[in-house]
């Protein structure tokens, strides 16, 4: 009922919308070039906006918008944002000084972003208390207590006497929540609160949240790229994509039935945690800033794409009851039935490509892994779960000799001895046939180097063959992951996040490895491009015969690929055995706490269905 | 050989790669499309100009003409005479080259032994670094006019005594600059990457974390050349240096001071273009530094894609990196 009335406001006897946002347009100054165009939406207090799109999509420049702000090199061009009375747009810079924290607060997607480091928590929240009016001083404290309590923080001396750094990223970004509704303003923006913290910390944010709002009857907007989380928090989500909302609608109904081809795309690229499926992804990427196309920005990527989509951008109609939609050929209702495709079966295997025996680790004399058994089959993908902290990513370096304070057994192939805990000890054959990838696609390669430079790197060391010959070697390994030879001469700073996780999958494969150690490498990315790598793996792992360890803390993810997983608690396995064993009937409570954490995007499906 | 190309010059001779060149001449030309840059580069090309093609133009820097301290425009030339009856102009001409050959050696030296030692402590880290970087902190403990002048004094004056001198108390501010640089990229993932195919450390530093040390190398180079200069006309100043009855700037400002009140620009003409000089490498420094920073590597991705749009990446102002980097403050 409250997206319907989105762009007639409060008409009859309906409760004005709290917020109400109309044509907001943000570009860069100097050029002009438009980032954000024509963003209209109005929420309502106590409901909470969901505004989802992938990276570049313009969402984070609408969140901070509405706090009348603008990153450096940005311009707001046009636009109003109205929050109860105040014209957010219109204050001069006192004023939009003090309706910040007041009228409108912020949370930003790094919590230590939010927090001073240099002082304790206690100043900083009673800061932010007294940043908009005196307080009576008796009643500070008071006040401190229920502010960490609302956000289910003990309010103890210990925390109050705690910096940022001494205390958890979700701990952190419970304290900028706190501080965020310390004035209980009337709009509270979140930029992707949750992004980096485990499903446990992070069901328990979302929760926060969305207690909060209610209880203060606050309106939210919740930025994010996942589209799970939207699902659960959000009253209405609204699709953004190059700058422009594509969709809106009350968020059951937008899952259930989307309309628009992108959020078709968006759904379907996501993994499931129930079923695997063969995931959809969305080739190419955004259009940049000042390229956008005539006419529908999404058209050169869309199925269903019409010669009249390029003739102009189309207007947001209502195409169903209360769901807006920006596109002249809407997919029908009726027509999205889910496609899934299934998994291909893999033939069994009795031969393990790595076999981890009775493995030990620590840091420094802290130990942080215990007793880790683990086989990986020839052709087959094992799974490693954990939250942070659990120590995946240690098990991860141990593996390939990054880490080497660890004892028991790691044994490669047919091997019979064990490899040696420094990759510096280990032999040249060794070292080539397990290839590890990292999390960060940004870091992972060399930017001083072009991308097919970077993929003949560990050729260059494991053989000695001519340099036309490494060339063509390294040119077919980005064929392989779908990176065409006009990628090979650019420097990867002008790549996106997946071209450039599949230039660093290239680079793995290059050597011919049989084992691929692949650390949380689909966490960075949006979820189309997650959908596209995913299924690029699969397709490697059944024609090269490839194994994999696939570390990773989304369980959706590791029900799509892999066939044999771990679940790692505080360095100890808790539990271990088939993907459908494990996720089908989980034995642990961790593990039984994990599922039921993660945000679900069929939960609010369901339910819609339902109503 | 002039003062604005021994900056490049120094840096690829340590990494001997291809793609340097090219993102070398990014930075240059990313610097020279701000006012900064363009000012700094005006002012060292006119100063390093006349320092070298001054020589070619100069009549005999020790030939007299009248007595001490002739007015200018009379017959000592435009400048006056110095102290002894020399020409200020002519020595003023041939009196500067010397001064900025001996600082780009000094230079090009401090960066090399600074950049060693720095990225080799930082790489190693554990006792090596320790050791280096203890060493350093003592070296810069010692005031480094005061250190020329003792290794001057003992040794005696020699122009690659200088060079030395110069360089070794300029090393060590390389040094930490470029520890504090090659230990971010050390950790970075493609450097570990490297490293977990078991490629000998040297190979790593030699291929991946000095190259990707450029910025620092460059904004240092250009840095460390401002200070050397200053610090190799000091010393001329106070006798150390350069020779009389040669001509040199630092030189000619101390022998000519006494007679400030008679012939201003004997210490004028060569302290301004010394000042000058200094001004326009600092800024030119200054300009690389932030011409790096609006086109900076890793970071948001919508940023990154903000500017690698072609409009927005190579246009004029950095609407830059930074703009893409700043969250909401």
């Amino acid at each position: 009922m409250s997206a319907e009335n989105g762009t007639a406001p409060a008409a009859g006897g309906a409760r004005r919308p709290e917020v109400e946002v109309t044509d907001l347009a943000v570009r860069i100054a100097r050029t002009g070039v438009p980032i954000v165009e024509g963003v209209s939406f109005s929420i309502e207090a106590g409901r909470t906006l969901g505004l989802v799109g992938e990276s570049g999509s313009g969402k984070s420049t609408v969140a901070v918008g509405l706090l009348g702000y603008a990153r450096r090199g940005l311009e707001i061009a046009a636009g109003t944002v109205r929050i109860g009375d105040t014209d957010i747009l219109a204050l001069d810079p006192k004023g939009l000084r003090s309706a910040r924290g007041r009228i409108v607060s912020y949370v930003p997607q790094d919590p230590a972003a939010g927090l001073n480091p240099a002082h304790r928590l206690g100043p900083q929240l009673r800061e932010a208390i007294t940043a908009h009016g005196d307080v009576p001083k008796g009643e500070l404290d008071g006040r401190v207590n229920d502010l960490l309590e609302s956000v289910n923080l003990p309010a103890t001396k210990k925390i109050l006497r705690s910096y940022p750094h001494q205390i958890s990223g979700g701990q952190q970004q419970r304290i900028a929540i706190a501080i965020a509704f310390a004035c209980r303003p009337r709009l509270i923006v979140l930029d992707e609160p949750t992004t980096g913290l485990d499903v446990t910390t992070q069901r328990h944010i979302l929760a926060t949240i969305d207690e909060l709002a209610s209880v203060h009857d606050a309106a939210a907007v919740y930025v994010s790229h996942d589209l799970a989380a939207v699902a659960e928090v959000a009253t209405d989500t609204a699709v953004m994509y190059a700058g422009r909302i594509v969709e809106r609608a009350p968020t059951a109904r937008l899952f259930a039935a989307p309309r628009h081809p992108y959020t078709v795309g968006l759904i379907a690229s996501a993994p499931s945690a129930e079923k695997a499926h063969r995931l959809l992804g969305i080739e190419g990427h955004p259009p940049r800033p000042g390229s956008w196309p005539d006419g529908c920005a999404y058209a050169d990527r869309c199925p269903r794409a019409l010669p009249d989509c390029r003739a102009g951008v189309p207007k947001l109609l209502e195409e169903s009851p209360g769901q807006l939609v920006r596109c002249i050929n809407p997919v029908p209702i009726d027509a999205t039935t889910e496609i899934v495709l299934d998994v291909p079966t893999l033939p069994t295997s009795q031969e393990m490509a790595l076999s981890v025996r009775g493995l030990v680790a620590d840091y420094s004399g802290t130990p942080v892994l215990h007793d880790i058994q683990l086989d990986v089959p020839r052709g087959k993908v094992t799974a490693v779960v954990g939250e942070s902290g659990s120590g995946k990513t240690t098990l991860a370096r141990c593996l390939v000799g990054l880490h080497s304070s660890w004892q028991g057994e790691v044994l490669l192939g047919t091997d019979s001895t064990s490899l040696a805990p420094g990759a510096s000890e280990r032999s040249s054959d060794q070292l080539r046939e397990m290839q590890y990838i990292f999390q960060n696609p940004f870091g992972s390669l060399n930017p001083t180097m072009t991308v097919v430079e970077n993929v003949e790197e560990p050729l260059r060391h494991f053989e000695r063959i001519s340099r036309a010959e490494r060339r063509a070697r390294a040119i077919a390994a980005l064929e392989t992951v779908s990176l065409g030879a006009q990628f090979a001469d650019t420097m990867p700073g002008r790549m996106s996040g997946g071209e450039r996780q599949r230039a660093a999958v290239a680079r793995g494969l290059v050597v011919e490895p049989s084992v691929l150690v692949c650390d949380e490498i689909t966490s960075a990315l949006d979820v189309s491009v997650q959908a596209l790598l995913v299924e690029q793996l699969r397709d490697l792992q059944i024609e090269r015969n490839l194994s994999m360890v696939f570390i990773t803390h989304n369980l959706a993810v590791v029900r799509s690929i892999a066939q044999n997983m771990i679940v790692l608690q505080q360095g100890r396995i808790v539990e271990q055995g088939t993907v459908d064993a494990v996720l089908g009937n989980p034995q642990h409570p961790y593990t039984r706490q994990l599922l039921e954490d993660l945000p679900r995007l069929e939960a609010r499906a369901g339910s819609s269905q339902a109503a | 050989m002039s003062a604005d190309a021994t900056t490049p010059d120094v840096v690829p001779t340590k990494a001997p790669r291809a793609s340097l060149g090219g993102r070398a001449g990014r930075l240059l030309r990313g610097a020279l499309r701000t006012r900064r840059g363009q000012i700094g580069l005006l002012l060292t090309l006119i100063v390093v100009g006349i320092a070298f093609l001054g020589p070619l133009f100069a009549g005999s820097p020790t030939a007299l003409h009248g007595g001490p301290f002739e007015a200018p425009g009379g017959v000592a030339g435009p400048l006056g005479g110095d102290s002894l009856g020399r020409s200020v102009l002519d020595r003023v001409l041939d009196g500067g080259w010397r001064i900025l050959l001996i600082s780009a050696a000094a230079t090009a030296m401090a960066i090399v032994l600074g950049s060693i030692a720095g990225v080799v402590a930082a790489y190693r880290g554990g006792f090596a670094d320790t050791l280096i970087m203890r060493t350093v902190d003592v070296l810069l403990g010692i005031p480094s006019l005061v250190f020329v002048l003792m290794l001057l004094s003992v040794i005696g004056s020699h122009a690659w005594l200088v060079i030395v001198g110069v360089g070794l108390t300029q090393a060590p501010q390389v040094a930490r600059v470029l520890r504090a640089a090659a230990q971010d990229v050390s950790e970075r993932d493609y450097v570990k990457a490297v490293a977990a195919w078991g490629v000998p450390p040297r190979t790593v530093i030699r291929r991946h974390v000095i190259p990707s040390l450029l910025t620092p190398l460059m904004v240092e180079s250009a840095l460390r050349l401002s200070f050397s200069i200053i610090l190799v006309a000091s010393l001329s100043f106070l006798g150390l240096g350069t020779q009389p009855p040669t001509a040199d700037w630092g030189v000619m400002i101390n022998e000519n001071r006494v007679g400030l009140a008679q012939n201003v620009w004997g210490v004028l003409a060569p302290a301004i273009l010394l000042a000058t000089l200094a001004v326009g490498t600092n800024m030119f420094s200054d300009a690389i530094a932030r011409a790096n920073l609006s086109a900076g590597s890793a970071g948001d991705p919508t940023l990154q894609m903000a500017l690698t749009s072609s409009n927005v990446a190579e246009g004029d102002e950095p609407v830059g990196l930074d703009a893409i980097d700043e969250g909401p403050g």
